[in-house]
Order: C-alpha cells, then structure tokens, then sequence
C-alpha cells in the first residue's frame, strides 16, 4: 500500500529525513518511535504533502502511484489520513460541519454527488457513539477551546468519518489520559480491516499496549535504524533510546 | 440559528426574486458640473413641488461652503465634482446581442452565484427575449402591502404622493449639513426608496429596494426613506449580491430610518460594487451616509455584508433618543487587491437604559487596508446606558492591513461599555489541516471566513444568508497561494 523508498527529505533548507525505507501492506499496523527530532513528525508531513516540505531524494508510492505530483487534499481523497500531533482550531466552524465538508470534498473528487443529509447524520451518530462523543460536542467550533483530549479524540473521530486506506496517527496518545487512551485505541481497533493500515507514531509503549503493532521501527537521525516487532518496543521502554545510540555509535 | 444550512439551499433554491418595483424616469443627461441651475433642473425633470426645490438648493448652498472629509483612513484621488453628470436617467439600452461577447470572468461570476441566464443577460446588458415584466409584478406586490396601508414605493413618487411624510422626516435623522456627502447627496439626489409602515402593522414580508436585475442601473446618489410608526416592525433588504459593474465612479447615499416609539426597523445590506481590477484601477467610490433614529422602547438593527468598492467610507449609525431604545451592528466587511474600507457605526445614547451591541467582521486580503471606525457615545441624561462592541479583524496574506479605532465618549457615570477586539491571521497550518482532509484550499478559505463571520452571517434574512456565504467565497478567490 505505502513504498518509502530512499527518501530524502528537507525542510527551509536542512535535511531532515536521510534516506527512509518503509513498506506498509494492508492489514498491517506500523510503529514508528524514537526520540524527540528524529524526524517522526517529518515523515508524516512529507508523506501528507505538506508543501514546505522538500522531496530531495527518493521517492514515496501509493497503491503503486507516485504521490510526487500531488497536492495534500489529492493524497488525501487517494485515502491518505494524519491524525494531527497538533490539531488546528478554526472558530466559527463546528465539528459536524467540517467534517462534511472534508466528506463531501472527497466525494467529489470521486466524482460522487454529496452524501445525502439522513446518510451523513446517521454516520456521525454512529461514529459519535463508537468513540463516545457527546452531541454537544459536534456542534462545537473545530478544537477551540478543547482539551488536550478532546482535540485527540475528534482526530479519531474524523478518522472514523473519512474511513481512509492508510491513518498516520502521529503522538496520538500524548495529552490523553488512560481512560481516553483506551478509547481512542479501541476506536482505532473497531475501524482496522484487512484492507487498511496504520502507522502509529509515538514515543512511549504506551498505546502500543491497546494498538498492538505488527511491525516496529526506530526512527533515528532521520533513518530507521532498527526494525523488529512489538518485542523491540518493549525492549524501548525498558532500556531507552541510548542503548540505540550506543549500538549505532 | 433555527436553519441548518441545507434548508437554507433548498428554501434558496425553490424561492423567486419574487419582489420589487422599477419607477421609470424619462430619459436623458444633463450637462456636467454642478451650479444652481443643476439643482433646479433635477428637481424640475422629477417634478418637485417647490418646496423640494428649495431644499436642495439649501444643501446646495451648504454644499459649497464644505470641505471633502480626510478623516477618514483611506486614501485616493478626489472626484472632480464639476466633472460629473448630475442627473442621468438609468439607461436599459441593451449592449450585447447575446451572452457570447460579455466577458468570461463576469459570467463565471454569476454561475458561481446562481444567477439565472435570464437575469445574467439583464445584468449584463444583453438584448433579453422575454422581457420579465416587473410592472406587473410590482403591482400584485404592492396590491398586498396596501392592504395593510404599507406605503413602500420609489422617493420621487413619495414626494408626489405623500409630500406630507416626505416633508416631515427626510433630513430629520441626517440633516443637510451633516456632511460632505450628505449634503452632495440631498442636492443631488437622483432617485431612492420610500417606506412607510403604519402604526401596529407588521410588514408580512422582506421588503427589498430592487429586483436583483434593476440594481444594475441604480443611480449614483441614492436617498432612502424609512419610517416606521407606532408598533410596527419592517425588515428591509438592500442591495444585491450579483456584481455591478457600473461606470460612475462616485456613489455617495443618503438612507434615514425612523423608528417610533415601540417599533422596529431591520436593514440589511450586501453590497458588491465593482471594486476595481486586480491592480487597483477603476472601481467604486461608496461613500455612504446611513443613520436611524430609535424613539421610546424602538430598536434598530443594522446588517451589513460589504463585499465591493474600491473605496467605501460608511457608518450606519443609531440615535437611542428614546428610553429603553435599542440599537445594533453587525458589520462584515471584505477587502481584497487594492480595495480601502474605513466602516463602523456611531451608537449614540440618549435617553435612559438604552443598548446597543457592534459586531464588526473585517476581513483584509491581498494589498487591501480595512479599517473600523466605531464611536459609542453616552450623553449625559442616559442613565443605565449599556453597550457591547466587539471587532475582530483576519488578516490574509503579509501585505494587507487591519486597523481598529473606537472612540468611547461616556458622560453618565452609570454606563457600562464593553470593547473587545482581536485580530487573527489565516494560518497556513489551519489551510494544511483543511487540505488534509480533503478540502482544497479555495474551499478552506471559504470555510474558515465563514466560520470568523458566522456571528453576522446569522443575523442576515435567509434569503441573503446562502448568497452572502457565497460571496464572501468569491470575493477572496485568489487571496492565498
């Protein structure tokens, strides 16, 4: 589904990701860790299209297409999904009527009419419920005023929504507390397929315990320098990044 | 708001311009310039009583010993005011054989806003087959509102017709020396709207100047005429949401409310003149004077979408003269490219526990300056006067500017005034969150505008509400990336 291939990738000038080899197949969960600057929020941003981001080198492919040429709204009707480690407030536009705007923008990218208003309520009530959302919640304008928590949760919410091939989930868990944790995760869990993927990027073990991944990768310097399964995030937790930096040293 | 937005469209969708009224004027020009024997001559082509003549003349005279106002924070060449023609009959000569020769940017214009081919060939000027018949339907129109003893008709009529009324309160609320403009306008003042609802009456309907279509060849110095009596209440839309492309340059108009005692008055108004191309040349100069006046328990309400002109200059403002009157603002306005704005309001507290609330939008974009202008005065027998004034300005872009300037003028101890004010900045993290999600960037600008003006946009009638969101939508394509 998604071929990172040799990618190199700067920002204003300063080379932040030096080489990056990923493969994600569907029906797979990724975990990226590693140390704060290592490029992990990079990699996501590049991957979503940001436009300051420079693609120097390499190369990064959807479904077998070359997302060089496309715009971040493009990648994102393609079924491309980042869960913001910061999301953005917009005062003035409600939970409810973002999200149809983004559905409905993908819909007629695809051509479809837009979804019809019975369909589109009975979608937001079920995912409202499934992540456990207040209806007062959805009538608020987008994150302003939310909580560390509520932000993270609407994320997942719009997730749910937009039913993407591909969610990045970058530091999804910081800012949650456990019982919102277990939520999220469990969200995640409810909406994962064999036709789908989602690469979990964070610092701690900690939502890997509730998103259990099939693959871990040590981001580092701006390379993946080690690559194994749920085992080497444990082994993270227990012993640092430095036992990592020593052994590459 | 009681509506979602999909009501909106499909109430938008089923519903007709259904009213309006055209006064037809015989047409020709007059020489340019300005001198006495102008005033005299618009006043005879229209048919004045003489003592409509010597009013003129009045502000004529008081005219000419005023100075144009630099006040104001805008700046632009001044209008030779000798090179004017002061009286042209609105022509409806047909420019266009057909929609092919009108230009491309115009048409996609009026696709966007959903304008009928019928009525883009109108607004364009294109030869039309079946000429819609306004008459007509102004009649029927009109048949209804007499019924209840609405009188809502053109000012020239109204000075024929009902002199008494037009004698009593036009330049009751704006005096001829007022300003500049103002007395400009009461000299020249070339045709307008009148209303008057009687005392207990509610008007059963939005009543609106123009059909969307005879906006187009609106003359440049408006005078408009609101009264409402005793009891009654008036929801009155102006203007029009399709662009006019019109080649006076100066448009400077006059629009009075009175709100008597226990009545209320809703004035709304979407402006979109042309605001000049993309490097500043051509366009409009709007410069506007409006004020109501709000006798004992009366309230008026002012709603403002400001979209168009190169330069527009405009306070609508309310006299609480009255005890417990209310008076309110609620301002979006707009600037793109090279476009200036300085707009606000002026509340001035008179009688005891008067109110009054400002919710100022302004939204800058491209080389644009945006300016609020607000005074909030309480006089010194208004006990218990109270005001609410907030201005939020959002910037696009590096090169344009937002500037606030509330003047408080309180005399009475027992006031309490309220002045909040923030300015923000479209952030390119809030547009890579929309396109994210799917939403390109034309469409995240629209949505976050939307979403900074939604306090305003609610307070607009519905059938200007959808129109407006899509304006707004247009008048900042092209303002990012």
């Amino acid at each position: 589904m998604l071929t990172v291939n040799e990618l190199h990738a700067s920002v204003e000038e300063k080379e932040i990701l030096k080489g990056i080899n990923l493969q994600v197949n569907p029906g797979e969960v990724h975990a990226i860790m590693g140390p704060n600057g290592s490029g992990k929020s990079t990699l996501s941003t590049v991957i979503a299209g940001h436009e300051d981001y420079e693609v120097e080198k390499g190369n990064i492919l959807f479904d077998g297409e070359d997302l060089a040429e496309l715009d971040a709204e493009q990648r994102a009707h393609k079924g491309i999904f980042l869960s913001f480690q910061y999301p953005v407030e917009i005062p003035g536009v409600t939970v409810t009527n973002f999200i149809k705007t983004a559905i409905n923008a993908s819909r007629k990218a695809q051509g479809l009419e837009d979804m019809p208003a019975n369909e589109m309520l009975k979608k937001i009530r079920e995912k409202a419920a499934l992540l456990e959302i207040d209806s007062k919640f959805l009538s608020r304008s987008l994150n302003e005023g939310f909580s560390g928590g509520e932000k993270k949760r609407n994320e997942i919410f719009q997730l749910a929504m937009l039913e993407p091939k591909l969610a990045i989930l970058d530091e999804t868990d910081s800012g949650l507390d456990i019982d919102a944790l277990k939520i999220v995760a469990n969200g995640v869990n409810k909406l994962k397929n064999k036709d789908n993927a989602v690469v979990v990027i964070t610092h701690y073990q900690r939502l890997l315990d509730y998103i259990v991944p099939d693959y871990v990768h040590v981001l580092y310097n701006g390379r993946i320098v080690k690559s194994g399964t749920k085992e080497l995030a444990h082994e993270l937790e227990a012993k640092g990044y430095d036992w990592i930096k020593q052994e590459l040293a | 708001m009681a509506y979602t937005e999909e009501e909106l469209k499909k109430e938008l969708e089923t519903k007709e311009y259904e009213y309006g009224f055209y006064t037809d004027i015989e047409s020709d020009t007059l020489p340019i310039g300005l001198n006495e024997d102008i005033v005299r001559a618009i006043s005879k082509r229209k048919h004045e009583p003489e003592w409509m003549t010597q009013w003129r003349l009045e502000a004529f005279a008081a005219w000419k010993q005023m100075e144009e106002p630099e006040w104001a924070n805008v700046h632009y060449k001044k209008p030779d005011f000798q090179a004017i023609s002061y009286y042209s009959a609105p022509k409806k000569k047909d420019k266009y054989e057909s929609l092919d020769e009108v230009d491309p940017e115009l048409l996609e214009t009026f696709n966007k806003l959903g304008i009928s081919i019928d009525e883009q060939k109108k607004l364009a000027g294109v030869a039309v087959d079946i000429v819609m018949d306004s008459v007509s339907v102004a009649t029927t129109f009109r048949d209804t509102l007499a019924e209840k003893g609405i009188i809502f008709c053109s000012i020239s009529e109204a000075i024929k017709d009902y002199p008494e009324l037009v004698k009593k309160y036009i330049g009751s609320v704006i005096p001829i020396k007022d300003n500049f403009y103002a007395a400009l306008n009461s000299a020249v003042f070339s045709d307008g709207s009148f209303c008057y609802i009687p005392k207990g009456v509610r008007c059963p309907m939005e009543l609106s100047t123009y059909f969307r279509i005879n906006q187009a060849g609106t003359g440049q110095f408006e005078r408009t005429l609101v009264i409402a009596d005793e009891g009654s209440y008036v929801s009155y839309l102006e203007g029009c949401t399709a662009p006019s492309r019109d080649e006076n340059q100066l448009h400077a108009a006059c629009v009075e409310l009175i709100a008597l005692d226990d009545a209320e008055i809703k004035y709304s108004t979407v402006q979109n003149w042309f605001p000049g191309d993309k490097e500043g040349k051509g366009g409009v100069f709007n410069f506007v004077t409006k004020r109501g006046i709000c006798h004992t328990n009366a309230k008026i309400s002012w709603t403002q979408v400001e979209t168009g002109s190169a330069v527009t200059w405009k306070y609508p403002s309310c006299i609480l003269k009255g005890d417990n009157s209310i008076g309110e603002f609620y301002s979006i306005a707009v600037t793109n490219n090279y476009q200036q704005a300085d707009t606000g309001t002026k509340m001035v507290h008179i009688g005891k526990n008067t109110r009054s609330t400002i919710i100022s939008k302004g939204i800058s974009a491209g080389k644009s300056q945006n300016s609020y202008r607000g005074l909030v005065q309480v006089n010194p027998k208004a006990k218990n006067a109270r005001n609410f004034s907030q201005c939020d300005s959002l910037l696009m872009g590096n090169d344009c500017g937002a500037h606030t300037f509330p003047y408080i003028e309180a005399r009475n101890n027992s006031a309490q005034i309220e002045h909040e004010a923030t300015t923000s900045k479209i952030g390119e993290d809030q547009i890579f969150y929309c396109n994210q999600r799917g939403i390109d960037t034309e469409k995240a600008i629209a949505l976050i505008v939307n979403g900074f003006s939604k306090e305003v946009l609610n307070k607009l009638p519905m059938e200007f509400a959808v129109e407006a969101q899509k304006l707004l939508e247009i008048s900042l394509e092209g303002s990012v990336g």
